[in-house]
């Protein structure tokens, strides 16, 4: 499933709001998403889950063609956890549904 | 810190695109419900510029109760995961390098 798919399904569940606002819509949403953990904040969707950054210090690593060290400043990573609703669903489907690997 | 809910979201779509409040909370809650339903099917989510929730099957592994240390098997079971895009990922790390400048 795609970002393209969940806009055609929307726009034929909601038909009076057009396909270019439910565009519009979906693509603002990842937008405030992206932007709120660009900038250290938080996402919490009930029964969905939550979005957090996760630290990763400082380390030395290795440049692996030339084997030479170098120092890797710290990060930070997005991380998801999902909420118990789509935990459970997606556990009570696993002897109904294969997993589709396109 | 910033944290982002559903009723942030609706606003923003009320404020910037011009929803109603209505037919922003029924969208918001529709995208969401739209990604648990297809990971409840077995299929992955690709949502581009932002990630792909990714779905896993694991076998039974032996556990322990950490307070107990008592040995018990933890059942096989699906489960989802989040892999940030690149521009994701890279949006999140120069917040991180701003964050250490500091």
């Amino acid at each position: 499933m795609t970002k393209s798919e969940i806009i055609d399904i929307l726009s034929r569940k909601q038909s009076h709001l057009g396909s270019k606002d439910v565009e519009l819509s979906i693509k603002l949403l990842l937008e405030m998403m992206s932007e709120t953990l660009s900038e250290g904040g938080r996402i919490e969707i009930r029964g969905f889950g939550s979005f957090s950054l996760h630290h990763r210090t400082a380390r030395k690593g290795r440049n692996p063609k030339t084997g030479e060290q170098v120092s890797l400043a710290p990060k930070c990573v997005p991380h998801f956890k999902p909420g118990k609703e789509l935990r459970e669903r997606v556990n009570e489907s696993r002897v109904s549904y294969p997993i589709q690997e396109e | 810190m910033v944290t982002l809910t559903k009723a942030e979201m609706v606003e923003q779509l009320f404020e910037q695109l011009g929803l109603n409040k209505r037919e922003a909370k029924d969208l918001v809650e529709m995208f969401f419900e739209e990604i648990r339903t297809a990971l409840g099917k077995g299929q992955h989510v690709k949502l581009s510029g932002f990630g792909n929730f990714m779905l896993r099957d694991k076998t039974q592994r032996p556990g322990r109760n950490p307070k107990t240390g008592e040995e018990i098997p933890v059942d096989a079971r699906r489960v989802v995961t989040f892999r940030p895009g690149q521009k994701l990922k890279q949006r999140v790390e120069i917040y991180a390098g701003n964050a250490t400048a500091q």
